[in-house]
């Protein structure tokens, strides 16, 4: 009989669901033990749900409806400064939220450029707060990553099909329909779902840019339940209606997801032959201008703002910038290790676990890890190893996004050689999987890398003044008045994090 | 990440070893209490040449955060003495039955009588719309509510001048807060989460005003030499944040705790304050207020609304403030 | 339609073209006369495909010109060539219908007229593939998966027919009935056709004339018969003889 030869190992990738299972579970019980039980929902955490839902979902089909346009643009262009392009467009992704907020106001706020440019020109100025600037705000954080991931997909067309529609002289319309289309639909479910989970668990951003209470989402009940009246039940139930909602979006989404997939690919550089008319150029390149000009201007504001402080930074940022570092590397290796693991598992309840780490609020986690921990020892100790854990967590679901595809495309297109030839564990992944899946795990790496040097975590609920990460120092500065040591902090952080995302992502693309 | 995490574990065993033969106070405290331009390190100077312990100074993210993890680590906690909550938790936190009764008397030189037999206050201030000097800032919520000034505020249910704001003007008119707070509605550019995204905001030019403290302005002025900034004066008075500290029944030095509580409203903590806290001093110290801080506004008068009113009444309130700007 | 320029006049024409692609590099100098089957061999990384690829336009010579007829055509794009081409693989969208994907070859946005629509399902007869139109790619065999490439090069109705190694992945008897199928198929057009091939029988059985690519040289076609009786050195290193 013969048996299906298991890429990597089965059971790393079940331990490996099981345990992302039971790290988002485990706290939540452990609230709601706390709580003694589960809590009621009122009229206003309903409002809150809905408003949850509506901005997610707007802020996910927003963003990647226009990822569309550029990822296609930077598809089928070749131009100086391309490739540094697509690497900045990962650097908003990746920005502490409070930071990119400002970044954001300094060209749509009151008296932001945008605003002063329409004054110059006797134009009425525009109003970013409601939920349009929640939209706005989302999309600058997730239009870089829908992009990614669509440019992926059509950097995943085989070159073939691009001769076979130039020899049948097919022009862009034609291209779109029969190459583009059909991967956009088998890729863009995928992108929706991650975007709008990442929307659902938005707090500061929402209530910031949406102009008061009316932008109260989930999460922001889940901090009134905690902090406002400590009402542990309630909470913990919120948690479970969060983790419901991105189960069960997870779950349609899989079943969109599943589209006949395309042929394998030559990993050359597809060249093109249809919009080379001017107007096509033009339609490109205004796109590509636009998108820059969107995504890099708050960054550099914000970049600006820190310069005149960066070098004479108080010792404790650049501790906290060491533990960063430390918590970025510790959480890259476990989210790359994990996201393998689930990856190689090819089934529905490896993607959910993957998903999973989105699912939960980080004050749940940070909560029920806190009271799992405390019995045992003081939290404060574990404080760098369970952010590390819970980065690892919560940056899974873009790794295995990111991975999965091309684990998928590497094992249909030579996974039966490799089993031919015996190859397995170590070996395969030395000498398939490496050298065909480097671009797609040098990119999840650096994600991983960024998102958790950026990420604010739980530490904040564990920290004491030895043990703080980057993120952290920056609020604390702010905290103390002092805005231009926090722009200097900001500034390094998003050096930092933009520097392991762009050492990664680069190494991967290099030999790719 | 292993040497990271080595290191970390070396430097908390050489720290333990240092202290082995010092009894250790724990206080748990709010983040920006801690840091090297907060009170924090020339408290701990000043309270370990004096004790012969070792003080432990932990912090949490703010007041709320401090009295969930306390309520949360319950008689397990490791802390000794909790500083850094305000009269809006002080309810709570009684109710939790986790705080001790102190033995501290001073002379405070607060606006309003205290007779708290649990916490002993540290420092207080007064909450303010803090604007730049040329502004022509208005005189009370109604006059704001009727003028075109921007404001940008604090959620109340995630920031504890969120919620003072919401005392205050609970306090200054009662049942026509809501009312109060519709006309407000259209002078807030918006809520954010915590303190330091408003006050953010405000320095980018966001909004004419911010929700902060009279005691701001001294910042700009001493700590950056800036004297542009002011705090308005509201005719209704001025709701008063009173920070305190309180020892915890669980506590395995009863007596270093009443110790670091006797030395809190000594000058050698209250002197720290101004200028590190950037807040009055609870017991104004031997040498009065640091230059700067005669120019602040000095409220009229001072709101504060009792701890169990303020406690009844919290829910009411939001539910008021939620309406009317969710309009 | 293949308009014929005569007894020995040149239908494509290879005027001094050098081709660089990296450190590789093709040279062709040579004519290709009309309504041949002609055969491109030559060992495995010669640049036989690159050949084709130039003829079809998706690489464009460093140098030299590409004429056809007496006019060049080395800017044109790929689908303004006379050319229809069949690949090694990839010939077929796997998300397409049978139908749709003979039909791309008449109309690139499927807008079909009822005299094209029976165009096409001609097409699919002279394959063997009537009543298989609905089919998907994924449900056809080897065999028919090629039969309707071929039908799409049919409707496509160019006087070149470039094959890209087709059929290498099919059996002998399937690959010698495909060779027949096209030799016919040709013949019936009166095209000319350019097929890669690294299997010397292949050209012996289908083609008139060969060009052997070796070195970075592409030299001009011979007689079949001929080149394989007196094979110059290049081949004769290829063939191992």
């Amino acid at each position: 009989m013969a048996r299906r030869v298991v890429p990597i190992s089965a059971w790393a990738g079940a331990a490996t669901a099981a345990l992302a299972a039971m790290l988002v579970g485990l706290p939540i019980a452990a609230v709601a033990w706390r709580a003694g039980g589960w809590g009621g929902l009122g009229p206003a955490d309903w409002a809150a749900l809905r408003f949850t839902l509506v901005q997610a979902v707007l802020s996910a089909f927003v963003s990647v409806a226009l990822a569309v346009p550029v990822a296609r643009a930077l598809a089928r262009r070749r131009f100086r400064g391309r490739g540094a392009l697509v690497l900045l467009m990962g650097a908003p992704f990746i920005l502490p939220v409070i930071v990119a907020i400002l970044g954001l106001l300094a060209v749509f706020g009151r008296g932001g450029i945008l605003n002063g440019l329409l004054d110059a020109l006797g134009l009425p100025g525009i109003q970013i707060y409601g939920l349009h600037g929640v939209v706005l705000a989302h999309v600058f954080f997730n239009l870089p990553l829908a992009t990614r991931f669509l440019l992926q997909g059509w950097e995943s067309i085989p070159q073939e099909r691009f001769r076979l529609a130039a020899n049948l002289g097919m022009g862009p319309r034609e291209i779109m329909r029969y190459l583009e289309w059909p991967m956009l639909r088998e890729r863009m479910p995928s992108a929706l779902l991650v975007i709008f989970l990442i929307c659902l668990s938005s707090f500061a951003v929402a209530l910031t840019l949406g102009g008061g209470p009316r932008a109260t989402t989930l999460e922001l009940a889940i901090y009134q339940a905690f902090r406002f009246e400590f009402d542990l039940g309630r909470a913990a139930l919120l948690a479970l209606v969060q983790l419901a909602l991105v189960v069960s979006a997870g779950l349609v989404a899989l079943r969109l997801g599943r589209v006949a997939a395309f042929g394998a690919g030559r990993g050359l550089t597809v060249e093109r032959w249809d919009a080379k008319g001017a107007g096509y150029k033009a339609l490109d390149g205004t796109v590509l201008v636009l998108v820059a000009l969107f995504v890099l201007l708050p960054l550099v504001l914000v970049a600006l703002r820190g310069v005149p402080t960066l070098a004479g930074l108080p010792p404790q940022v650049w501790r906290a910038a060491g533990a960063s570092i430390g918590v970025a590397l510790a959480s890259t290796a476990l989210c790359m290790a994990a996201a393998l693991a689930l990856a190689s598992v090819r089934r529905n309840w490896g993607e959910m676990a993957g998903l999973l780490g989105l699912a939960i609020s980080p004050l749940v986690l940070g909560t029920g890890a806190f009271i799992l921990i405390n019995p045992v020892m003081s939290p404060a100790t574990l404080a760098l190893p369970v952010t590390a854990l819970v980065n690892a967590l919560m940056a899974l679901p873009f790794a295995l996004r990111v991975i999965a595809p091309e684990y998928a495309r590497t094992e249909r297109d030579f996974g039966r050689l490799a089993d031919t030839l015996g190859m397995r564990g170590w070996a395969r992944m030395r000498y398939l999987l490496w050298p065909q899946m480097r671009g797609a795990l040098g990119f999840a790496a650096g994600l991983a890398a960024a998102l958790s040097m950026g990420d604010l975590g739980v530490i904040a609920l564990f920290a004491d003044p030895e043990r703080a990460t980057l993120p952290l120092e920056v609020y604390r500065l702010m905290g103390a008045y002092r805005m231009e040591d926090a722009a200097g902090a900001a500034l390094l952080l998003l050096l930092l994090s933009f520097g392991a995302f762009a050492l990664l992502d680069w190494g991967g693309r290099r030999a790719a | 990440m292993k040497n990271l995490a080595f290191a970390t574990s070396v430097m908390a065993c050489a720290a333990s070893v240092a202290a082995a033969d010092k009894p250790e106070l724990v206080v748990y405290t709010y983040d920006s209490f801690v840091s090297e331009w907060g009170p924090g390190p020339k408290i701990e100077e000043a309270f370990e040449a004096q004790c012969d312990c070792d003080l432990k100074l932990v912090g949490a993210s703010d007041g709320a955060a401090l009295l969930s993890r306390v309520r949360l680590e319950g008689a397990r906690s490791e802390a000794d003495v909790v500083l850094g909550l305000d009269t809006n938790l002080t309810a709570l936190a009684k109710e939790s039955g986790l705080f001790a009764a102190h033995d501290v008397s001073a002379e405070f030189d607060l606006p309003v009588d205290w007779g708290d037999e649990v916490f002993v206050p540290y420092d207080w201030g007064y909450f303010a719309f803090v604007h730049d000097k040329g502004f022509d800032a208005p005189g009370s919520f109604r006059e704001l509510a009727a003028s075109d000034a921007t404001i940008l505020i604090q959620d109340p249910r995630s920031s504890t001048p969120g919620l003072g704001l919401l005392y205050w003007v609970k306090a200054a008119y009662g049942d026509e807060a809501g009312e109060v707070w519709e006309g407000l509605a259209d002078n807030i550019v918006t809520v954010t989460k915590g303190w330091s995204e408003a006050y953010g905001l405000f320095l980018e030019g966001e909004a004419d005003m911010v929700l902060s403290y009279t005691t701001s302005p001294a910042y700009h002025l001493i700590a950056e030499g800036d004297s542009g900034k002011a705090a308005a004066a509201f005719e209704e008075g001025h709701y008063l944040q009173v920070e305190v500290a309180g020892k915890l029944k669980a506590s395995d030095q009863p007596e270093l705790a009443d110790a670091f509580l006797e030395f809190m409203v000594t000058d050698a903590f209250q002197s720290v304050i101004p200028t590190t806290n950037w807040m009055y001093p609870a017991v104004t110290p031997e040498g009065g207020l640091p230059e700067g801080f005669e120019t602040l506004v000095t409220p009229s008068k001072a709101l504060l609304l009792p701890e169990d009113e303020a406690q009844a009444l919290r829910d009411e309130a939001l539910e008021e403030w939620r309406a009317a700007l969710s309009r | 339609m293949p308009c014929l320029t005569g007894e020995g006049g040149a239908l494509l024409e290879f005027d001094g073209i050098t081709l660089r692609l990296g450190d590789f590099t093709l040279h062709a100098d040579m004519r290709i006369a009309p309504e041949r089957r002609v055969a491109v061999i030559g060992p495995s990384g010669a640049g036989k495909s690159t050949l084709l690829a130039l003829v079809a336009g998706f690489l464009a010579p460093e140098a030299g010109r590409l004429l056809w007829q007496g006019v060049d055509i080395t800017q044109e794009p790929p689908g303004a060539r006379p050319v229809a081409m069949i690949f090694q693989e990839g010939n077929l969208f796997p998300h397409l219908s049978v139908y749709e994907n003979v039909a791309l070859g008449v109309n690139p946005a499927l807008k079909l007229g009822a005299g094209e629509k029976a165009r096409v399902m001609r097409a699919l007869e002279r394959v063997s593939l009537g009543g298989m139109e609905a089919r998907k790619p994924a449900q056809l065999s080897g065999g028919q998966q090629s039969r309707a490439a071929l039908a799409r090069a049919l409707v496509q109705d160019r006087p070149i027919l470039a094959l890209d190694e087709p059929f290498a992945a099919l059996g002998p008897a399937l690959k010698v009935e495909m060779l027949d199928l096209v030799r016919e198929i040709a013949d019936e057009r009166r095209a000319t056709v350019l097929m890669v091939s690294h299997d010397p029988q292949d050209a012996r059985r289908f083609a008139e004339e060969v060009i052997v690519v070796a070195e970075g040289h592409a030299a001009p076609p011979r007689e079949t018969a001929e080149i394989f009786a007196d094979p110059p050195e290049a081949l004769r290193d290829y063939l191992g003889g």
